[in-house]
């Protein structure tokens, strides 16, 4: 994966009468191989940030540059693709299909990129093993622990090799236990198989994780240090 | 009972308001609903008014709403069994039991020739100031005039007959008929009349002639075939049966147009019982739907339900508020759905033209013409089982959603 | 089932499983409806059909180009035997016979009516009509006999006689001379048909030709084809025989008797009028439904969305979903329906008022479905058509959804 490059990004919502900003002037790089950590109080705009970068979410005004592609400029199609191949999600709850089961939500998104159908279920177990879950194949989300689902949509998000990680409150949900398995999964991951990972969140374990933590505040980078 | 209505303006403003909660999912089913009640009212409208024309069509050619005659005569139309004029006691029933019109009337087989072609018909000797009411001809007259007396010598018969014996107004055939003996009496007519039916069988086998000139023609002088009673309503009859029956001598025979023709009979009928059946039916396909929407509106609303009851409102209570918000559902629906079946009746009201299907509307004794019949009736019947179908089926619901375990309710997001 | 898709599908469907079942089984009630009743319909129109047409117009008839609309005695065919016969060996088939037809006074000792006499070929008559084999007294007409007359059972009774009394006939014949006659009653038929009993006669063709001054005239040949699906065939056959024939019409039941399709087309009209208002209800249900379905699952939808899916797989998706849901209808409903029309088939239907009724259309007093391929298919057909087209509205919104929106969504 080429470098993400964000240019002077701005973002402004509407909520009834209050205008809020989401994010203000922001400019970032973040490289390839990085753990980083975007922190802040809620509305710092950290999440707003994210979405962007993942193409979830267009800027009202800036650039977002991965490699030669403008981001910012893809139409929906195109950001759908984007996400499939080369974006992998996990977000705070609600990550999984609840009637697919643990091994049938991971091989989902492989099925939807094409993959054939004997590779995406050899892979689906590997990972799933490797994330923790070997013997919990075959178990409903709803027979799953919070962080056992957390687990599950990390796997999906890595199966398929994506460049980047994005991550929103991942841990919010859990316990410290389940919290630390999982950032200790990200951490592995991250030094194993080079995937960059941005995470936002406000959960200081969290952060004690990152090798680069960025503060935000009020859709403002107010500080970016390695760690 | 003085806490149950306390609460009916609230339970009234629950019902309604959950109503619209989910408004999409009302929006389609009181489309659905609305086209349901729709299609029972129109369809219905339309079949019974083509049932209505054949009954009208079928009785005013029989003729009449009660015939008297003789008990052999509907079994062997011939002369030899023809009935004495009313006098005495019958006359006086006929003439104050109630009827619209009554007149008196010779039927018998006999043969048309012109000078071309013979046909058989249906020689018909008629009362003619009566006639209007009995069987309409006099208004079906498309050229020249129908018979003004008792006495007239003129002849009327049908465009289709005249065509086929290749004649015209004006020309003169021969008619030849039985008389008492089995003689063969024939006479010279002159036609003065052509008429226009709305069956074209008819038109080709009804042949009008003047009562008083026929009982001479075929010596049967003070006799006739049969007498014909006209009521106000045919669907309405028994009262002036009853009172005519009374003073039947023994040796006739009376006969509602029910008895006579099984057919009209059996149309008549079966009518009441196609609409029910057929609202019904309606009725079951939407009861799908409804229930449906109804346990879908509840399952939505567990939470709330624990709630309220936790609340303190009593089952009972749980139970009307939801067959409430069935019932303004179907009431809503039922109103669009009637609103609709009148507005689309009412254009229709001046005939819809189904001529191209004008000989099979014949076979079955119907006219080409298509006028709808919204009765009262009908629409009652309708919205009735509507109504009362509808609750029934929401009543299972509803009950289930009374029985929830409060404790539980409360704890499902 | 290797593919996901189709498990997620299958399953979504059973999340809410009453919701599923009820919404199959508004589909289950029409399906069944609509089979029992199509193949009712098609069974009673092909008895009337067949019953009308076998008890005297035939499938087709050959007649002087006139006498459709004005069916006189002097629109005749020359040689109406001879072509009969030619037109058998021709086409080989025997079910051809010749008719004249004309109109007289029979008198019997004690009554006198008019009614319609047909010469017919004793022989060939049989094989065009079903009404020799509806002798109820006496027996059918001898090929080449004279003075022979069979007659309805509603006019032996008006004229008072019975096999073996005599009728003397009056009419006019062919150059408007006098026509009479007198003949034997050798057989009474009762077809059921009003019409029929009431005021039909048949001689035999050669006497009447006699006392009709007919020479070797006739009015028309009937033909009758194997079965009512034989007769577009037939009817290009004897056109191309006839094609350089300028005196000769030939005409299809169609023509002969207008009122049977109108009839048959009326009645379907008004059934059809009323099965697709059964298809709209089930579409309703459908709609509901599903649009219910995708919106509880906006969230899911989100995430997926998130993850890559277009808008367009998500509507893939719901129409699966309704694909399975119509699929299960369908099967059950024509399982059910068949089942039903089949016990039906069995021991004949009938509702109160029907036996009058079907007197007047020459349907028999029970009704009989008949199951083919069409009656099963074609109602549940048009009902899982109506069903997947329900499915549109609610897939079509998914093209709205936007990740995060719907992710956020309550």
């Amino acid at each position: 994966m080429s470098a993400i490059h964000c240019h002077q990004l701005c973002k402004t919502f509407t909520q009834g009468d209050e205008v809020i900003t989401g994010l203000d002037h922001v400019d970032i790089t973040i490289e390839e191989g990085e753990f980083v950590c975007l922190s802040g109080p809620s509305g710092s705009g950290k999440t707003t940030l994210l979405n962007a970068i993942g193409g979830l979410d267009t800027p009202d005004s800036g650039e977002i540059r991965m490699g030669d592609i403008r981001i910012d400029q893809l139409n929906r199609g195109s950001l759908a693709d984007m996400r499939l191949h080369h974006i992998g999600f996990v977000f705070q709850a609600y990550n999984l299909i609840p009637v697919l089961s643990a091994q049938e939500n991971v091989e989902f998104v492989m099925q939807v990129q094409g993959v054939a159908a004997e590779k995406r279920a050899r892979k689906s177990v590997e990972i799933l093993k490797e994330v923790g879950l070997q013997g919990m194949e075959d178990r409903r989300p709803a027979h799953l622990s919070g962080g056992q689902q957390q687990r599950v949509a990390v796997a999906r998000a890595i199966v398929s090799q994506p460049d980047l990680v994005l991550a929103d409150e991942p841990t919010a949900n859990l316990d410290s236990v389940a919290a630390d398995h999982l950032m200790g999964l990200f951490s592995e991951l991250n030094e194993h198989h080079r995937i960059t990972f941005v995470i936002a969140t406000h959960d200081k374990r969290v952060m004690s994780y990152a090798r680069r933590l960025i503060k935000m505040q009020d859709g403002k980078i107010i500080s970016d240090e390695a760690q | 009972m003085a806490g149950f209505r306390i609460h009916f303006g609230t339970i009234f403003i629950l019902s309604w308001r959950n109503l619209w909660r989910n408004h999409r999912r009302t929006y389609i089913m009181l489309g659905a609903i609305s086209i349901g009640v729709w299609a029972m009212i129109f369809m219905t409208a339309l079949m019974r008014g083509m049932v209505d024309d054949m009954l009208e069509q079928g009785i005013r050619n029989l003729p009449g709403h009660i015939q008297i005659q003789h008990p052999d005569f509907l079994d062997d139309p011939s002369v030899v069994n023809s009935i004495p004029e009313p006098a005495g006691e019958l006359l006086v029933a006929l003439n104050q039991a109630g009827a619209k019109r009554w007149a008196t009337r010779i039927k018998l087989p006999a043969v048309i020739a012109s000078e071309r072609e013979s046909r058989g018909i249906n020689l018909v000797g008629v009362e003619p100031d009566a006639e209007a009411d009995i069987s309409g001809i006099p208004a079906q007259i498309g050229t020249g005039r129908f018979l003004t007396s008792n006495q007239d010598q003129g002849l009327v018969i049908g465009a289709k007959l005249a065509q086929r014996l290749e004649t015209r107004l004006g020309k003169r055939v021969v008619v030849m008929s039985q008389d008492p003996d089995n003689n063969i009496s024939e006479r010279g007519f002159r036609i003065v009349g052509i008429y226009r039916a709305e069956m074209p069988g008819l038109e080709e086998l009804n042949v009008y002639a003047a009562r008083d000139t026929l009982q001479k023609l075929l010596k049967i002088e003070g006799r006739v075939s049969q007498i014909i009673i006209v009521g106000e309503n045919y669907r309405d009859i028994d009262t002036l049966y009853r009172k005519v029956r009374q003073s039947i001598p023994a040796s006739l025979e009376i006969k509602p147009w029910y008895e006579i023709d099984s057919y009209l009979a059996a149309m008549f009928n079966m009518m009441d019982g196609f609409v029910l059946v057929w609202v019904i039916i309606i009725f079951l396909a939407l009861s799908f739907g409804l229930v449906n929407t109804l346990v879908m509106a509840i399952f939505e609303r567990v939470h709330e339900i624990g709630l309220i009851q936790a609340l303190g409102m009593r089952p009972a209570l749980i139970v009307y508020q939801i067959l409430l918000e069935s019932l303004l559902l179907l009431l809503i629906g039922l109103g669009i759905g009637n609103s609709l079946a009148i507005m689309t009746i009412k254009p229709l009201e001046s005939g819809l033209d189904i001529s191209m299907v004008a000989e099979g509307m014949a076979m079955m004794g119907a006219s080409s013409t298509l006028y709808p019949s919204l009765t009262l009736y009908d629409m009652v019947l309708a919205n009735t089982v509507v109504v009362i179908l509808g609750i029934l089926t929401s009543i299972l619901p509803a009950w289930r959603a009374a029985k929830m375990d409060p404790v539980q309710a409360l704890n499902t997001t | 089932m290797k593919d996901i898709s189709l498990r997620m599908a299958w399953r979504n469907l059973w999340r809410h499983g009453r919701r599923t079942w009820l919404t199959v089984g508004a589909m289950i009630f029409s399906n069944t409806l609509l089979v029992f009743s199509i193949s009712l319909q098609f069974g009673s129109y092909e008895m009337m059909i067949d019953n009308s047409l076998q008890a005297y117009s035939g499938h087709l008839q050959l007649q002087h180009p006139r006498y459709l609309d004005e069916p006189k005695m002097r629109y005749a065919l020359p040689d109406v035997a001879d072509s009969a016969e030619r037109l058998r060996d021709e086409l080989g088939l025997t079910s051809i016979s010749a008719r004249a037809a004309g109109f007289a006074l029979a008198s019997s000792n004690e009554r006198s009516y008019g009614l319609q006499i047909f010469g017919v070929d004793a022989k060939h008559e049989p094989l065009v009509s079903t009404l020799p084999g509806l002798i109820k007294q006496g027996r059918y007409l001898t090929p080449g006999a004279s003075a022979e007359i069979v007659i309805g059972s509603v006019l032996a009774r008006n004229l008072k006689v019975e096999p073996g009394d005599e009728l003397s006939l009056l009419g006019s014949g062919f150059d408007d001379s006098f026509a009479a006659g007198v003949v034997r009653v050798v057989g009474i038929f009762e077809s059921g048909i009003a019409d029929l009993d009431r005021s039909v006669a048949q001689i035999n063709l050669g006497y009447f030709q006699d006392v009709f001054a007919m020479q070797r005239r006739g009015h028309s040949i009937v033909i009758r084809a194997s079965n009512i699906d034989a007769v577009e065939e037939l009817q290009t056959r004897v056109a191309t025989l006839l094609s350089d024939e300028k005196q000769v019409a030939l005409r299809h039941w169609d023509d002969l008797q207008p009122g049977l399709k109108q009839a048959i087309q009326a009645d379907m009209a008004s059934a059809w009028f009323m099965y697709i208002v059964l298809i709209v209800l089930v579409a309703f249900s459908v709609l509901n439904t599903q649009l219910m379905s995708v919106l509880e699952r906006t969230r899911e939808f989100g995430t997926m969305m998130a993850l890559g899916l277009k808008p367009s797989r998500l509507a893939r998706l719901v129409i699966l979903e309704t694909g399975m849901m119509t699929g299960l209808g369908l099967l059950l409903g024509i399982t059910l329906g068949a089942l039903i029309t089949w016990y039906v088939s069995l021991v004949g239907f009938s509702y109160p008022g029907m036996a009058e009724m079907a007197v007047k259309f020459n349907l028999p007093e029970r009704m009989y479905p008949a199951i083919s391929l069409i009656s099963l298919t074609l109602g549940p057909g048009i009902v899982a058509f109506g069903s997947l087209l329900a499915a549109i509205y609610p897939a079509l919104r998914l093209n709205r959804l936007l990740p995060l929106e719907a992710m956020r969504a309550v």
